[in-house]
């Protein structure tokens, strides 16, 4: 974890509401794991004041990026600016995504939207291969299918309105591949970002399945290190459950730590 | 240039802590910043046994500052001492432990608990806290009931006792009079104001808790009010808080009448802002030529 004034390289409209951004970070850069995420303050921003929490996408040499979807004033403000601008980003910061190993479990990545950001590095560094399911509202909400087919995975595309893909939710052809009686001989992992009803959906189909899946959740964040327990979820111990922070002790759980009936 | 106050018996390098419930434990920062620079870590409140905390979402940002409904999640006096004190002790900085209860006795007895450890600075009494059922602010804004906890904390500890005055109260001197009367060897003023926000599209409260408590700059005229209103009341130090950006900030706190002073929401979106405010005081001092921070307290200039 490092605090770092990191440079805007680049800035760019992806599709529709997605932007990528590039920042030079030469400290944090290297350090960056699977599923870990950057808190970025918004400079422009005036009387917003707090940080904002992203996943982070891509690292090459010194820099590092990331996948965002404009929602709000924050990622509005960023959205507007420009290379050559500046940044304040405490990274890396979390518990990513563990790496399957090569010869190991087969990986099944499920994305939901701009969850599909969060996982790129982790299909980049997996010596193990699989498949990517990603689901989208629409054709625009299906992000960077290209980068992942040129490292090796085959992308299964879902849209809601059928526009891109398969129509339907992601779960689907997720549950089909996982019930396919070819695919019982197979040791499957699955590793999930994206809405909560979606990786909610994707606990109970690795439970059902006696599978186990690591999902990477997104929650509400303030001070991003631990300190201010706004992030929290509920989550096992020993005889019944404590709040842990996504900031700290996740953003990835093990799907099965997690109490469903808890959360709100 | 003398940076060093002193807060009854506990002496800090310089007059910069940070507010409890922003700072965590102090290890959590201890990455980003070098503790040893503070004049004191305040921590998390703590009662006697481990708290879960409300449900979520427990903050929301607002214009200028945040709300927070947090509901005092921590891991109880045992859970602390285990899990977080060997770091606070190997530090060379003083540590002021925030406690609370939901009873006098309670109070008493993790006062009790915390001067049988050894090695601790200060406590600080929080009788503000707004987002509990029992406890926190119900002390703060009874002035029979603050002045028993005081009293009973008094009677616990020989350890500096510092009282988190509630900013939800009238007019604050009685108050201030009636923890300094009750053996509070200073007061932290202030703690979070009851607030609330509201999601228009879904017509429900941004918090979980319904309201919850304002902090950030958007505070910091009223809390440097509060600090003018207990200085001119009380003979016992004060420590200034709300909204502290800067040392700009933090000077108008000791104006005001502060002899120290705690950055709070400032650490959750800039880390370094108390190393910052320590730097900045240093430099106006210089500017000043003023050679001992004590000068600066209470050194408005309110007669035309």
């Amino acid at each position: 974890m490092l605090e770092q004034t990191a440079h805007i390289v680049s800035n760019e409209r992806d599709t529709d509401f997605y932007f990528r951004i590039v920042l030079h970070a030469p400290q944090i850069a290297p350090l960056i794991q699977p599923g870990q995420f950057a808190h970025v303050r918004v400079t422009p921003l005036k009387d917003a004041l707090l940080r904002r929490p992203f996943s982070i996408f891509q690292v090459a040499g010194d820099a590092f990026s990331i996948l965002y979807k404009t929602v709000g004033k924050g990622t509005d403000a960023l959205s507007r600016m420009r290379a050559g601008e500046e940044l304040s980003v405490i990274a890396p910061l979390g518990h990513g995504f563990t790496v399957p190993k090569s010869g190991g479990e087969i990986p099944l990545l499920v994305a939901g939207g701009y969850g599909m950001a969060a996982m790129f590095l982790l299909a980049q560094r997996s010596p193990q291969k699989g498949i990517v399911f990603v689901g989208g509202r629409k054709r625009v909400d299906i992000l960077c299918e290209k980068e992942f087919a040129a490292i090796g995975w085959e992308v299964r595309a879902t849209t809601e309105d059928g526009s891109h893909g398969e129509r339907g939710l992601v779960t689907q052809p997720l549950l089909a591949e996982i019930r396919n009686p070819k695919s019982e001989i197979r040791n499957y992992k699955l590793f999930a970002c994206g809405p909560t009803p979606m990786l909610k959906a994707v606990a109970k189909i690795a439970e059902e399945a006696s599978v186990p899946a690591e999902l990477s959740m997104d929650e509400h964040m303030c001070c991003g290190v631990g300190v201010c327990l706004t992030c929290v979820i509920p989550v096992k111990t020993g005889d019944g459950w404590e709040y842990q922070r996504t900031c700290t002790e996740g953003p990835v759980f093990d799907a099965r730590q997690i109490v469903w009936e808890a959360t709100k | 240039m003398n940076l060093s106050v002193k807060i009854g018996k506990l002496t800090m390098q310089n007059p910069v802590t940070v507010a409890s419930g922003t700072f965590g434990y102090g290890a959590e920062y201890s990455r980003l910043i070098d503790l040893n620079l503070l004049g004191a870590v305040t921590v998390k409140g703590i009662r006697l046994n481990p708290v879960r905390g409300n449900t979520t979402p427990r903050t929301a940002e607002v214009a200028s500052g945040m709300l927070n409904a947090i509901g005092l999640q921590g891991p109880g006096v045992d859970g602390f001492i285990k899990k977080y004190w060997p770091f606070l002790k190997s530090l060379k900085v003083p540590t002021i432990i925030n406690i609370w209860g939901t009873t006098v006795e309670e109070y008493a007895e993790v006062a009790r608990r915390f001067d049988a450890l050894g090695g601790v600075g200060a406590l600080e009494l929080n009788v503000s806290c707004p987002n509990i059922k029992e406890g926190g602010a119900q002390f703060g804004t009874d002035l029979k009931l603050l002045a028993q906890v005081v009293a009973a904390c008094r009677k616990a500890t020989r350890l500096p006792l510092i009282t988190k005055m509630s900013p939800n109260v009238v007019s604050i001197a009685p108050f201030a009079r009636a923890a300094e009367d009750a053996g509070s060897d200073a007061l932290a003023i202030t703690n979070s104001y009851p607030a609330m926000a509201i999601d228009i599209e879904t017509r429900k409260p941004k918090l979980a808790n319904v309201t919850g408590g304002l902090t950030g700059p958007a505070i910091k005229p009223i809390a440097v009010k509060l600090v003018w209103d207990a200085a001119r009341a009380v003979k016992i130090p004060i420590i200034g808080m709300g909204g502290i950006q800067n040392a700009d900030d933090a000077i108008e706190f000791l104006m005001a009448g502060a002899t120290a002073v705690a950055v709070g929401t400032a650490n959750f979106y800039e880390p370094q802002t108390p190393l910052q405010v320590i730097a900045g005081i240093r430099e106006f001092m210089e500017r000043e030529k003023i050679r001992d921070i004590r000068e600066l307290t209470g050194s408005v200039q309110t007669k035309k």
